[in-house]
């Protein structure tokens, strides 16, 4: 029985692979998630088989409740709400994977005494630490895209020193678990310090760099299940784990090239140049500067009448409005005069990975029209008009030709090459990096204000009396 | 465990990160977010040792901590794929 369980084990884990490879093309993704949950559903079948298995009622409990929660949470949450399910989801990955290293640790003592090996301690202690921080980190940060906990930047005297410290303190007690395994309460105490460590490693972090936050918790989720395939020495764990682990790294690597900034210095929170001071004092003079051209629904609507050429441009401000519908309903009116419609993506654009994408693909928007920054960044000086829905930050050109802005250097989609740039913004309020945008001073900006949604809806009608 | 066997272990981990690498830097920027919550619900294959700790004979705390595990990664792994499935159906093309 225990062979033909590996075997299995071995299937999945190949089902898991063909499953990510599937998702190299939409074409293909949808089956590929498939062959990814029937792997799942293979393991956990063969699984109960396992001669450790012997009473089911907590097991047909466990899953019948989870099974509820989960079907109801995927079946509720608004695709604009989408980065805070994933966050929740992280978490409860690695608190099952805490949990799992705790039962094992007990379930070892009750059956051979206080002896563990060291190899088998070292991984509990590792278990125990990864999934805490991901559980309390993923709640944290669920709760900051929910608006449950504040979205800004927090700093408080020591909290590096702090967050050291109770690391150091978490690796020592590990030591003395592995030399005396009977410690118990010490490994408890691993636990509680790591879940505090989650919650201060995340809160410090700001909304607007949640992609960032969110990919690595994806790829701690991952490291806790391959701890958890350590433990039990199981190597389908390890493997999914892997998996997981090397997509969050990657798309944290994606994320935070496309804010030109080191990891360390999103963890340790905020733009370091981009103190408060520094960006009052800039928006204050900016506000003086005037100079902003505003249009009305008819003036744009005549406008993009006259283009030939459209990209637009959709940042977290669309989510925000959940405009995507009526984005929707641009792209169509402007296509059925004939005019050519694309979409930018900035990479970092929105709350997490592809955040974008999937708000119009929600909206029936064909994901061949939407196009990846380095690809698309070369036609702006060929199009006629460029529409900015939501975005700030990724298209101020200060990134590009002001070595003092705090976002100097950051990769930015140049929608002031275009002939005509209409951005639709509520204010003319700062990005997320606090610092004005001089785009909507150039001559070739025209700001067209109000609530995307509405102010959108508005300018289709427009248009469509043309 | 030995540390020999640890050690086994150990290649696993390392080579199956490298595989992720190689099959991941090929998913385009468009499923990013379908990535991150399928990749999530594989997270979510600790499943197992949920399984393996709430169906011990004897009813002990382990058997409490593998039920909250199993619920959680059951939540997990449910939750996961379906919401994927959900977006990754309205990816269309023109």
């Amino acid at each position: 029985m225990q062979t033909i369980t590996y075997i299995v084990y071995l299937i999945a884990s190949i089902l898991f692979i063909f499953g990510i490879k599937r998702l190299s093309s939409p074409k293909t993704a949808r089956q590929g998630n498939m062959l990814s949950s029937l792997g799942m559903l293979l393991a956990v079948v063969v699984t109960l088989f396992d001669q450790r298995v012997l009473t089911f009622e907590y097991i047909i409990i466990g899953l019948i409740i989870g099974a509820a929660i989960g079907a109801l949470m995927a079946v509720k949450v608004p695709m604009t709400g989408m980065p805070q399910m994933v966050g929740l989801l992280n978490g409860f990955g690695g608190g099952a994977s805490m949990l799992v290293a705790f039962a094992e640790y007990y379930h070892i003592l009750n059956t051979t005494g206080p002896v563990i090996q060291a190899a088998t301690s070292v991984t509990i202690v590792l278990s125990v630490l990864i999934g805490a921080v991901t559980f309390t980190g993923s709640l944290i940060a669920f709760g900051k895209l929910q608006g449950l906990v504040t979205g800004k930047v927090v700093k408080y005297p020591g909290q590096h020193p702090l967050n050291a410290l109770l690391l150091v303190a978490v690796l020592v007690a590990g030591v003395m678990v592995i030399l005396d395994p009977s410690k118990t309460d010490m490994l408890i105490g691993i636990g509680i310090v790591s879940l505090i460590l989650g919650v201060l490693l995340v809160l410090p972090i700001g909304g607007a760099d949640m992609p960032v936050a969110i990919s690595l918790l994806n790829s701690y989720s991952g490291l806790a299940a391959s701890m958890t395939g350590f433990v039990l020495q199981n190597n389908m764990l390890i493997i999914a784990g892997a998996l997981v682990g090397a997509s969050g790294i990657i798309l944290t690597i994606i994320m935070c090239k496309g804010m030109n900034r080191s990891l360390m210095n999103v963890v340790l929170g905020g733009w370091e140049t981009a103190g408060a001071g520094g960006a009052a004092a800039a928006g204050g003079a900016d506000a003086h500067k005037g100079d902003v051209k505003s249009v009305d629904a008819e003036e744009a609507a005549m406008i993009f009448d006259a283009a030939q050429s459209v990209i637009i441009v959709p940042g977290y401000g669309m989510a925000v409005a959940q405009a995507q519908h009526a984005v929707r309903d641009l792209m169509n009116v402007l296509e059925s005069k004939g005019i050519n419609v694309r979409f930018a993506i900035h990479p970092v654009a929105g709350r997490m990975p592809g955040h974008m994408n999937v708000l119009l693909a929600e909206a029936q928007v064909p994901y061949d029209k939407l196009y990846a920054m380095e690809d698309i960044n070369d036609d702006f000086p060929n199009t006629d008009v460029v529409f900015v829905v939501g975005a700030n930050d990724v298209v101020n050109p200060a990134a590009r030709n002001d070595p003092s802005s705090p976002i100097y250097g950051m990769p930015i989609l140049n929608v002031d090459y275009a002939k005509t740039v209409i951005v639709n913004k509520r204010s003319l309020n700062v990005g997320y990096a606090g610092i004005s945008n001089e785009l909507f001073y150039y001559p070739n900006t025209l700001m067209y204000f109000g609530d995307a949604k509405e102010a959108i809806n508005k300018l289709v009608n427009e248009l469509k009396e043309l | 465990m030995e540390a020999h066997e640890l050690i086994m272990l150990i290649y696993v981990f390392v080579l199956a990160i490298f595989v992720g690498f190689e099959l991941i830097t090929k998913v385009p920027p468009t499923l990013h977010t379908p990535l991150m919550s399928g990749s999530n619900a594989i997270s979510g294959i600790t499943i197992v040792g949920a399984l393996l700790s709430a169906g011990l004979e004897e009813f002990t705390i382990s058997t409490i901590l593998g039920l909250i595990a199993l619920i959680f990664a059951t939540i997990n792994v449910v939750g996961g794929y379906l919401v994927t499935d959900r977006m990754l159906k309205m990816f269309k093309k023109k």
